[in-house]
């Protein structure tokens, strides 16, 4: 079998290791356009923070993996797709599949806005960009980041840690507002301006010209503000350009059904690039987050190996830690119809807890300033394990789910 | 034959020794709050959990790490953080769905139980039997993990 | 290095709370806990000071080997000028607190002065804060510690609080944390309520540390090991808990009955912990349900109960359905025999309400008793109680006044006020069973003459911790002497009290001493501590803390005449059993206990002794 994978990240590394792992005959291709060995974007902020160097960010740390587990490690960008033929069009000659996964994730999205052209204007997703914003992001210079989503904020506490004097802009009326309620976005805000991030929501980004320090940075409320850079952090849309007339169907993202299969046989997508089962709503949907790359990665390589195995749906969520506050996100944080709540919120101290429920079920949380064994939370999210009395308890103080998970799942064992 | 730890909460008296073992051992000092094992208490059950990492064989925790820093040890199967390697993004702290896997402020790594490389100190410790370190076959284990494997999303 | 080397000093008044170094050269005389917090104490309060007053000091303490892997090493105790006695009080409690305030970086915590409006402290970390505990006052225990977990978003805060007891000044009202331990004894949690200070909450993260830690596993594992091979410790506490005393103490005629009218109890067995045991007829269940440790206990004596739902007590009331701490023997005794009491249930539900409300089981049972023998008098009638009838042996009349003194309401304040003020009110001080104002616990010294001597000369007023001379009258450990003999007495309680001493201020509980000596305890303190820890030096500690522990009580105004036992058990035979016969002669012991002990006649420390020991 000729397994092709289209895309290095994370998505693509695990497809293609998991193939090898049942199926040691295959010939596995990973074809990546960077000029990297396969790293994780997400490792990006603690590379501009300092904390690892470049080698630090690769997937697999030892440079001879691939070559150990028998897999091609090709560079080049994917312009074009013959489903009919099986064969995709690179930039340099053509590569010929029995299964194809397209595991291209996501690029950052630039708004239209006047000046984003600008030298100095920079997005934050791949060691490329990194590179550009460390030589820019000194101590003490001034930088604006454009968007306090999940992404822009984490972004956000790496600009920081470099010592910046940092402006962040968001047009929401709040911080991550799209993993967390308008309490958590408060504190969040209230906590990075503790921490002395000028943090502005409601506010959007109106222009962008040449300034003394670089760039002049022009706000919805009129306001200018001097920049030596200007991270662009306003979304990101899945890499399916080049699928164009392919016959592929997508939406937001390639549609994928249960098997990661896309509308046509043999070709399978993961990660960002996918539009996949959500577990929360069983609606297809782009959740673009490591752990659900490396998920349906998997899920993709065992179906490409021929092992007929179903996905239940990526559960959506996230963890955050800005500047020491450490917040998470899961499944049906703002609740879900005919369900219920329980939330305890200290303002002073920043925490935040507020689990929604369904009966006795757990669907969702959004929690700031965590504690410990966060990762029950999906444990019992996803097992939809039924809470009983715990229920009643956790309605009176909701922070002592680890006590109901022991209870009710790990505690019956003997 | 790989070997597990056992733990028989009937047997377990809440004393905590388990919890100062583990901190003593990973850390140098006596430190529950830095324990890989934790003993849930349920006073009006009067009944004593200890609890930690099963070693799972999905291992959620390595798979969901985007730079490598958790590994399995092939002497004892265990998942184990290499802490020179995280970065400490605490994917994993959310991708555990037993929530074993702990984001340690004080080092900005995460931490779980490595099964002392073969030698539990929290089973060693336990006065009671409560924790004892067998072969897998005896654990229930299997029953867990199976639990782990049909009840989460994807496997 | 086994001290965190920090103690946090809290103006209530001011509303201040300013971290402040040990005083290293007390440690090294001191030793921690007991010894060492009595020292501030003794330094820093005058003793002649209203226990109840602004002016009166509050102590939480913990040891060196508190929050360690040494068995047991998780006691903390707290030292202040207590109402009951007039003396220094030092309550010693178990459970999870201790070591989490040790875990937070504090060896002990001190409270001065007096809140203008409740409050509780947070303590997590070197974070200290002073908390308004307006909705928390009047509040129970156990409510209080929910509310506080659940206010802060932290169930794994350990909380040490009083009950409605404390804040109303019942004069044994105790301080419990987690649930079922308590600093219980002479009225510790009235201290607490007369600085307006509702609770104490920690968490803690920091580690405790050890000087040596290769060796001080190797010590403590031997300690460990040790314990687990001696019969006591190894298998009878951890199996029957203290409670199996009960019939023991029962056959040896010193089970204090009916306010020590008699010294053995018919309905002993039915409160046993053989009894605890057993299936209930009615629902077919024990009355136990497991035992649980201390922190790092690897003894686990302690006891979870659980009710039957039918029985009267609780039949409507599915709040006490849960399990909870069980009888231990001194519990089963004071609610049970002492009022001669003998449901079972009854008794468990008595001791889960002194828990829930924050009262002292001995003293409240025990003043209990001697309000029964004035109805019984006639002296007290169903007037003053209330409609109550307070017949010896009435469950129900226990069952409605643990309840009642818990909230410090109706006749559950007069019981509230002890049994010495409760029997001088009503006109017959004598049939208090109290020495210095403290009420006995479970043995009656008419069948166990060291504990006469025990009661009569312990600083804190009657008290089977000071010396617990059973261990060898009555047990055989660490040798066997005769309990109806007075010779050898004076020796073997002043060794007790100097060895109970020195325990009391490790962060160890003294029950290990039912399997170590002080032999088995000075390596691992050693291996734990710097400045090396022989058991000739803990021996030292432990007489020098008995002595400033004097010293204070003295100047508070207490003198030799206090030294001294009801007229009950000097002058009225035992009725029955091996003792039958017998009063205890405490005239005999006393004299001689002066001399062992380097005082003058009138009990006063001599100044060679004072030198000696550096006082
Ligand atoms: C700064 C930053 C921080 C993040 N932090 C977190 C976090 O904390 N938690 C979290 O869950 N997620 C985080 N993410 C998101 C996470 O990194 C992504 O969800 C994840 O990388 C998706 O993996 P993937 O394999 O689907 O796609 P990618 O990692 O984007 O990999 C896609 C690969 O395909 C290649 N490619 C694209 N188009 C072509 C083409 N036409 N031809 C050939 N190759 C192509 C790309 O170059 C890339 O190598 C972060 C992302 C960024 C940028
Ligand atoms: S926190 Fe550390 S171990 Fe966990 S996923 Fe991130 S880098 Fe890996």
């Amino acid at each position: 079998m000729k397994a092709v994978i289209l895309g290095a990240g994370p998505a693509g590394v695990t497809a293609a290791e998991t193939i090898r792992a049942h199926n040691p005959k295959a010939r596995i291709t990973l074809v990546g356009d960077e000029p990297h060995p396969p790293y994780g974007r997400m490792a990006i902020p603690y590379l501009l923070s300092g904390r690892i160097d470049e080698a630090g960010t690769h997937l697999r740390a030892d440079p001879d993996h691939y070559r150990n587990l028998g897999i091609t490690l090709k560079t080049g960008r994917a312009l074009g797709l013959d489903a009919k033929a099986r064969t995709l069009a690179l930039e340099k000659g053509e590569l010929a599949y029995d299964a194809l996964l397209i595991a291209t994730g996501a690029k950052p999205v630039k708004p239209k806005i006047k000046g984003l052209n600008l030298p100095g204007v920079h997005h934050c997703w791949t060691l490329a960009d990194a590179r550009a914003i460390a030589a820019l992001a000194r101590k003490g210079e001034p930088v604006v980041l454009m968007g306090a989503g999940f992404i822009g904020t984490i972004i956000l506490e790496a600009l920081a840690l470099r010592g910046v004097s940092l402006t962040v802009v968001e047009q929401a009326d709040r911080m991550v507002p799209r993993m967390m309620d308008a309490k958590a976005g408060a504190l969040l805000k209230r906590w990075c301006q503790a921490q002395g991030v000028k943090v502005l929501t409601g506010t959007s980004i109106a222009g962008v010209e040449k300034g003394p320090k670089g760039l002049a940075v022009t706000l919805s409320t009129g306001k200018t503000i001097p920049a030596a850079l200007l991270v662009v952090a306003a979304g990101v849309a899945p890499n399916i350009g080049f699928l164009k007339g392919s016959g592929v169907k997508a939406k937001q993202g390639l549609l994928v059904d249960a098997h990661l299969e896309t509308s046509l046989p043999g070709i399978f997508a993961a990660g960002d690039v996918a539009q996949g089962l959500d577990f929360t709503t069983g609606a297809l949907a782009v959740n673009a987050i490591q752990p659900g790359a490396v998920a349906q990665g998997r899920l993709a390589g065992l179906n490409m190996a021929g092992e007929r195995v179903a996905d239940r749906g990526q559960l959506a969520m996230n963890v955050l830690d800005t500047l020491g506050l450490v917040s998470a996100s899961f499944g049906a944080w703002d609740g879900v119809d005919g369900g219920w709540r329980s939330a305890a919120l200290d303002r002073d101290n920043f925490r935040y807890t507020r689990l929604e429920f369904l009966g006795d079920r757990l669907v969702g949380a959004n929690l700031v300033g965590i504690g410990p064994h966060v990762g029950m939370v999906r444990g019992l999210i996803e097992t939809g394990t039924r809470l009983g009395a715990w229920a009643k308890t956790l309605k009176r103080d909701p922070n002592r789910l680890p006590e109901a998970y022991v209870a009710t799942l790990a505690g019956r064992r003997d | 034959m790989q070997r597990s730890l056992m733990i028989e909460p009937v047997k377990c008296t809440g004393c905590k020794q388990c919890e100062m073992a583990c901190s003593m051992t990973h850390e140098g000092v006596f430190n529950p709050a830095r324990s890989r094992i934790r003993v849930f208490e349920f006073h009006a059950e009067a009944r004593f959990v200890p609890y930690t990492c099963t070693q799972c064989a999905q291992a959620w925790c390595q798979q969901a790490c985007p730079v490598e820093a958790i590994s399995v040890d092939a002497a004892t199967g265990a998942k184990v953080v290499k802490e020179a390697r995280c970065v400490g993004c605490k994917v994993c702290t959310i991708a555990c769905p037993f929530g074993t896997v702990n984001y340690v402020r004080a080092t900005g790594k995460v931490a779980k139980c490595d099964l002392c490389g073969g030698d539990p100190a929290c089973a060693k410790a336990c006065p009671t039997q409560a924790i004892t370190y067998v072969d897998s076959d005896w654990t229930g284990l299997e029953r867990m993990r199976a639990w782990a494997a049909k009840a989460t999303a994807t496997a | 290095m086994g001290w965190a080397g920090k103690i946090l000093r809290v103006d209530l008044a001011k509303g201040s709370c300013t971290p402040e170094p040990l005083n290293a050269k007390w440690a090294a005389e001191y030793l921690g806990q007991r010894g060492l917090a009595s020292k501030y104490l003794a330094t820093e309060i005058d003793p002649k000071v209203d226990p109840l007053s602004p002016a009166n000091k509050l102590i939480f303490a913990t040891g060196p080997l508190t929050g360690t892997a040494a068995s047991t090493g998780g006691r903390y105790s707290v030292i202040t000028k207590g109402p009951l006695t007039g003396a220094i009080a030092c309550s010693n409690s178990g459970g999870y607190w201790g070591p989490e305030l040790k875990n937070a970086g504090w060896d002990m915590i001190i409270f001065e002065g007096k809140a203008k409006k409740p409050v509780y402290l947070f303590l997590e970390d070197d974070r200290a804060e002073l908390v308004p505990a307006g909705d928390l006052w009047g509040q129970t225990v156990w409510a209080t510690e929910a509310a506080i977990r659940a206010k802060h978003q932290d169930p794994q805060i350990r909380v040490s609080a009083i009950g409605k007891a404390g804040e109303m000044g019942v004069m044994f009202a105790c301080i419990v944390n987690d649930q079922h331990r308590a600093a219980g004894r002479s009225g510790v949690g009235a201290v607490m309520g007369s600085k307006n200070l509702k609770a104490v909450a920690v968490r803690g993260s920091q580690g405790v540390r050890v000087r040596d830690a290769k060796a001080f596993f190797e010590a403590t594992t031997k300690g460990k090991a040790t314990l687990a091979a001696n019969p006591v410790t190894g298998q009878g506490l951890t199996t029957y808990g203290t409670n199996i005393l009960m019939n023991v103490i029962n056959e040896v005629g010193a089970l204090p009955t009916r306010n020590h009218r008699d010294v053995q109890f018919e309905g002993a067995r039915k409160i046993s912990a053989e009894a605890m045991h057993e299936k209930r007829p009615t629902d077919g269940k024990a009355n136990l349900v497991h035992n649980q440790a201390c922190f790092g206990c690897t003894i686990a004596c302690g006891r979870m109960s659980q009710l039957d739902k039918g029985h009267f007590t609780v039949v409507n009331r599915p709040q006490y359905w849960g399990a909870s701490g069980g009888l231990e023997y001194e519990n089963a005794w004071s609610l049970g025999a002492a009022a001669g009491i003998d449901d079972l249930e009854a008794l468990t539900f008595a001791n889960f309400l002194c828990n829930e409300h924050g009262i002292d089981p001995i003293s409240f049972g025990a003043t209990l008793g001697a309000a029964m023998e004035l109805y019984d008098m006639g002296v007290i009638t169903t007037k003053e109680t209330g409609g109550i009838e307070l017949k010896f042996g009435s469950a129900q009349a226990l069952a409605t006044l643990v309840e009642l003194t818990g909230k410090a309401e109706g006749f559950g304040k007069e019981l509230g006020l002890g049994s010495k003020r409760l029997c001088a009110k009503y006109g017959h001080p004598e049939l208090s069973m109290s020495v210095k104002g403290q009420e006995f616990p479970a043995y009656d010294s008419r069948g166990i003459q060291g504990m006469g001597l025990t009661y009569a000369t312990s600083n804190r007023g009657a008290c089977h911790l000071r010396s617990y001379t059973v261990a060898s009258e009555v047990l055989g450990t660490p040798v066997k002497t005769d309990p109806l003999a007075t010779e050898g007495k004076a020796a073997l309680v002043k060794a007790f009290q100097d060895a109970t001493a020195a325990v009391d201020s490790s962060g160890l509980c003294v029950f290990t001493t039912f399997g170590w000596t002080l032999d088995d305890i000075a390596p691992q303190i050693d291996a734990a501590l710097p400045g090396g820890w022989t058991t000739q030096r803990l021996l030292d500690v432990g007489e020098r803390v008995w002595n400033l522990e004097r010293q204070f009580n003295l100047a508070a105004g207490l003198t030799a005449k206090d030294d001294t036992l009801p007229k009950r058990l000097l002058t009225e035979p035992a009725k029955t059993g091996p003792a039958k016969g017998k009063v205890n002669e405490l005239g005999k012991m006393l004299p001689e206990y002066y001399e062992l002990r380097g005082w003058s006649k009138d009990g006063v420390p001599n100044k060679d002794t004072l030198k000696r020991l550096g006082l």
